[in-house]
């Protein structure tokens, strides 16, 4: 034989286009139905999806325990899913079902129907201190605000405020966790991990609906 | 450090490749299934596979078992050529004609490759698909299908070539019609 078997290859794909040639949909079906039976055979470590909102597309990660992660677009969504691969499990796909009352819930939200999540939510992201923070800015309610120094002392370390500063900025949980609800005494922004932009967003959303 | 990417990059990547293996060697009323039990399987052994790993060869090689599963658990033909939704419904399974002698009408719509490819030997036709389709290298794909890389290559090229006369016995024939 003269030819190599790769021109061959080349020429026989080349006539029979069907053999790469997938229909649309074919893999968003099939994609849908691994993360459905993922999901049911407890496989699914984190389900995520991606919603628009005023502030920008918004990633959503829940575990089987709750929402752990809501992402604004600026942190970069696939480095989110990389961190998550890491710190909780690679097995993660795209996959609505789950996230769909924490996607309606945030929809509500940003509408002004709701001014308050009730969501099973997932902490293991945060831990110690930062995780006792996040604990006490959920109960910081919908059109009110805080200062750091507030903050600080709330969870009974006034001296902290520095602290709190950088675990409002590593919040893993923005918007349902209303950390844009803490500001500096003098009344200015501080930070916020979704930029100030989307902060001076929440709290005229909130101020114009309260 | 060793970063592992989230599984959805996975299907992203390889999810339309794994498809056309499993459509070749399965046949195409099989490989959803196939393509399917893949996958699944795959997300269970993830966290396990090493970082570094070659996730497309894995993952043919999980499509391999998957097919070989496939055709054992049905009392059905290792390609139901019958069963592809547009295949000329003249052709029963058992009687399909030997390579070269297609159907024309089949040729017509398109469809005619998947049954020579359905009628190649069983080696032949996997060579193919995780050569052609998967570009893996024959050292690979001798791993997965046993014997040596020179095997899986003569396999491959004995395949190709019927494959092609089978082609242009149909060209020279819709030309002639």
């Amino acid at each position: 034989m003269t030819s190599t078997p790769s021109d061959i290859g080349a020429v026989d794909l080349a006539l029979a286009p069907e053999l790469i040639t997938i229909e649309p949909g074919a893999l968003t079906r099939l994609h849908a139905a691994l993360a459905e039976r993922a999901s049911r055979e407890g496989l699914l470590d984190v389900a995520y999806r991606i919603v628009e909102t005023p502030v920008g597309r918004l990633l959503l990660a829940a575990t089987e325990r709750g929402l752990v992660r809501v992402a604004y677009e600026r942190e970069g969504h696939e480095a989110v899913l990389a961190t998550l691969a890491e710190r909780l499990s690679p097995r993660i796909l795209e996959s609505p079902e789950r996230l769909g009352e924490a996607a309606r819930q945030v929809e509500e939200y940003f509408s002004g129907r709701r001014t308050a999540f009730d969501l099973p939510l997932d902490l293991s992201l945060s831990n110690g201190f930062r995780r006792t923070v996040i604990q006490h800015l959920k109960d910081i309610g919908f059109g009110r605000t805080e200062s750091y120094a507030e903050v600080a002392r709330a969870v009974g370390n006034p001296r902290a405020v520095r602290a709190v500063g950088t675990a409002c900025a590593t919040n893993p949980l923005p918007v349902v966790v209303p950390c844009h609800r803490v500001l500096r005494s003098d009344g200015s922004l501080g930070g916020y991990i979704g930029g100030l932009e989307a902060k001076t967003s929440l709290l005229r959303l909130e101020a114009v609906a309260a | 450090m060793d970063m592992k990417q989230p599984f959805e990059r996975l299907v992203d990547l390889h999810g339309a490749t794994v498809l056309r293996v499993c459509r070749a060697v399965v046949g195409p009323a099989d490989a959803d299934d196939v393509w399917q039990e893949t996958f699944l399987a795959a997300l269970r052994a993830y966290p396990e596979l090493p970082p570094d790993a070659n996730t497309e060869a894995w993952l043919v090689t999980i499509a391999h078992r998957k097919s070989i599963d496939s055709v054992r658990s049905g009392s059905r033909r290792p390609v139901p050529v019958a069963e592809f939704p547009d295949a000329h419904p003249a052709h029963g399974t058992a009687h399909a004609p030997p390579a070269g002698l297609g159907d024309p009408a089949a040729d017509a719509s398109g469809d005619g490759i998947w049954e020579r490819v359905a009628r190649l030997p069983d080696k032949q036709r996997r060579v193919i698909a995780y050569r052609y389709l998967a570009d893996l290298p024959y050292n690979e794909i001798a791993a997965i299908l046993g014997g040596s890389p020179a095997a899986a290559r003569r396999a491959a090229a004995d395949g190709l070539k019927s494959l092609r006369a089978a082609l242009s016995a149909a060209a020279s024939e819709g030309e002639s019609a």
